[in-house]
């Protein structure tokens, strides 16, 4: 259910951040997946790949958030829309 | 061997010095010329001392291994008999003689650095061909011969005419080089070697090697001697190549180079059957008569002399196929001092006529260059035959030989185009030294400077001497087996040892001359037009042969290349590439659509994939 909101916001919503916000979400939805099917196997193999989960995330908010930054100052627009100089 | 290091220096001495002049003095006239003249003249020395101490009657190679391939061992060596001995003496004797005058010639030429470079690379490349002992590096020294001469004849590239005749020269000899390449690699095939030495005696010992190629080998070797000393039908780019600076002319279209092909002949005279030597034969023979016919009706000086060359070339190949080489290369050697002398002295008259060619703007040059005269009479008077100076005795040889095979036709040729050239030399000679000045310039002619007249005269010695100086001996000793060793004085009187031979070329001379004498004697313009017709027309006009080649070959090869053009131009480039080209092209425009740009629309197309995918993996 998180991991379909989080989907739903990336496809449907404009903002870049909200975007990235909705992909933080689904990371979210696949850890928490993770710990509770650890906790219904009595296995902690998915609790110590949570923990990597959750670090390469904070590495890749940082990344994803300079990006973003940078963006912005160059366009002066965070919206999708606008970013779609790849098309000729 | 003493002396074994003299070759090889007077071998690459030239080469030497046109990297010098070529890398540090293309500015400065004075010391370029020096090094260029320098060296001919250091190998002229070197070859007497080397004579002197080895004797000419002496046979040996010097050779260093080059390259092995497989079977094949090729050695970069130098085969030292009294043939080559004798081309050593011709192309350093007469070519340094030559050297000298250019130096005078070419004063004025800006390039003169430039002219000597080329000049010393010929005559490297030159001492090449005399000195090689094998086919490979024969054929190597040959081609760099034709591309000094292309460097030559085009030295005044900002000629059109020029740059033209030197293509034609380049791409005819390319022709006659075609079919040598193949000849040596046929005698390579069935024999197994290139060394001459190896292959003299391998057909020696069976004299069937060659087997039923023998004709086609010997005449695609001759292909290159037809190219090189311009046989008919690869003739035409000789008189062209007199757009070149009248010292190259006399060395490289006159002594030495056109001679090459005759020399080839001579030096591996033992590929040749009896049936090949036939078609030589007949080819000099035909080749004399036209280009004596052709030589009639010219109006400019140096072409005059330059069909004079063709018709003498074809006298000498003419005798190598008769099976006489002794007297071909005995004419070859006097031609070289004549030729070059006639060439010269035709060089002296364009320098005091301010670069006017056209003999019928000269007339009564005797009294304004005195020397000129006297030298040019020499010549012509060596180049008809008349006794006792040089030309008499090769010629007598040459029409001796004839009538030694038996062969009438040819002899009958031989002493027809005696009586031509000696026609068309008089012509020549009354026309531009005697009679009425018909220009200003004639008026205003000038002798030429003591470093031009000075070759003249060593020359004119020569020409008059060679035919009585041991030239035959040293030659008969090596290419006829019982040659016995002649005086002086018996040299003198060797025509008389087939009096019909000395008569009939006489008796050619004086008709000749006489006629020479009663048409050109005092004419103002040329009376022959009016009397021969067409027939002078033709004469004039090369019997059309530029022409004819022009409409079937060079026309063909047009052909040809237009439909090379268009092949290339729409099914290679236009359906072959073009359809890859355009393919790819098309299809990334018709895939760009598909291209959105919106990040959404790759999100969502990414989750339908996964979502497909899982359907697939997990629904089963």
């Amino acid at each position: 259910m998180l991991f379909s909101l989080g989907l739903l916001g990336v496809i449907m919503r404009r903002n870049l951040l909200v975007m990235y916000m909705s992909l933080e979400l689904m990371l979210n939805a696949a850890n928490l997946a993770l710990v509770s099917f650890s906790r219904f196997n009595n296995k902690l193999d998915g609790q110590v790949l949570v923990f990597f989960i959750i670090t390469v995330a904070a590495a890749e908010v940082a990344v994803g958030l300079a990006l973003i930054v940078a963006l912005y100052r160059k366009r002066q627009s965070a919206h999708v829309e606008d970013l779609t100089s790849m098309k000729l | 061997m003493k002396n074994e290091l003299f070759p090889w220096l007077i071998l690459f001495l030239p080469l030497l010095s046109a990297a010098v002049i070529a890398l540090f003095f293309l500015r400065n006239k004075a010391v370029s010329s020096l090094i260029s003249i320098g060296a001919v003249v250091a190998g002229f020395v070197m070859t007497c001392l080397f004579v002197t101490a080895n004797g000419i009657h002496f046979s040996g190679e010097s050779s260093v291994n080059w390259l092995t391939i497989g079977g094949l061992h090729v050695d970069f060596g130098l085969k030292l008999d009294a043939l080559s001995m004798m081309m050593l003496f011709v192309v350093t004797g007469v070519g340094g003689l030559i050297h000298i005058y250019s130096y005078g010639y070419m004063h004025e030429d800006e390039s003169m650095p430039r002219f000597f470079a080329c000049l010393s690379l010929f005559t490297f490349s030159m001492l090449g061909i005399v000195l090689s002992n094998n086919f490979l590096m024969m054929f190597i020294f040959w081609e760099l011969v034709g591309v000094s001469s292309y460097l030559l004849i085009g030295f005044w590239f900002e000629k059109p005419s020029a740059g033209d005749a030197a293509k034609k020269a380049f791409i005819t000899n390319r022709l006659g080089d075609f079919g040598f390449l193949f000849g040596i690699l046929m005698v390579w095939g069935l024999l197994g070697s290139l060394s001459f030495s190896t292959l003299q005696s391998a057909l020696a010992a069976n004299p069937a090697a060659l087997g039923c190629c023998a004709t086609l080998a010997g005449l695609l070797i001759f292909c290159g001697a037809m190219g090189k000393s311009a046989q008919f039908p690869l003739h035409v780019w000789l008189p062209d190549a007199m757009e070149g600076p009248t010292p190259v002319s006399a060395l490289i279209h006159a002594a030495t180079m056109v001679a090459a092909g005759v020399y080839m002949l001579c030096r591996t005279l033992f590929l040749f059957n009896p049936e090949s030597l036939h078609v030589i034969a007949y080819i000099g023979g035909f080749t004399a008569l036209l280009a004596a016919l052709m030589a009639v009706q010219q109006n400019d000086i140096k072409r005059i002399i330059a069909y004079s060359t063709l018709s003498q070339l074809g006298y000498m190949v003419m005798t190598v196929g008769l099976n006489g080489p002794t007297p071909a290369m005995f004419h070859l050697t006097t031609h070289a001092f004549f030729k070059a002398l006639l060439f010269l002295a035709a060089g002296s008259v364009i320098v005091g006529m301010h670069h006017e060619q056209d003999i019928w703007q000269m007339g009564n040059l005797r009294k304004k260059m005195p020397i000129t005269f006297l030298t040019f009479t020499i010549g012509t008077l060596a180049l008809c035959g008349v006794p006792p100076f040089s030309g008499f005795y090769s010629k007598d040889a040459i029409l001796a030989q004839c009538l030694e095979q038996k062969n009438f036709l040819l002899f009958g040729v031989g002493a027809f185009v005696a009586a031509l050239t000696t026609f068309y030399t008089f012509r020549l000679f009354f026309v531009v030294f005697f009679g009425k000045e018909k220009s200003d310039h004639a008026k205003h002619a000038h002798e030429s400077p003591l470093v031009m007249t000075l070759p003249l005269i060593a020359l004119a010695v020569f020409s008059f001497a060679g035919g009585f100086i041991g030239i035959t001996n040293n030659y008969g000793s090596q290419l006829t087996p019982d040659h016995e060793m002649l005086s002086v004085l018996q040299q003198a009187l060797e025509p008389l040892s087939n009096k019909l031979a000395m008569f009939c070329g006489l008796g050619a001379v004086a008709v000749g001359f006489f006629l020479a004498k009663s048409l050109y004697g005092n004419a103002a313009s040329d009376p022959l037009p009016a009397k021969l017709g067409d027939l002078a027309t033709a004469m004039k006009n090369k019997f059309y042969f530029d022409e004819f080649y022009a409409a079937t070959f060079i026309r063909a090869h047009d052909f040809l290349a237009a439909v090379a053009d268009w092949i290339d131009r729409w099914i290679l480039e236009g359906a072959i590439i073009g359809a890859i080209r355009g393919g790819t092209d098309l299809s990334g425009r018709a895939l760009r659509l598909a291209q959105t740009g919106s990040l959404q629309t790759y999100a969502f197309l990414f989750v339908l994939g996964v979502a497909l995918l899982l359907y697939f993996v997990l629904g089963k």
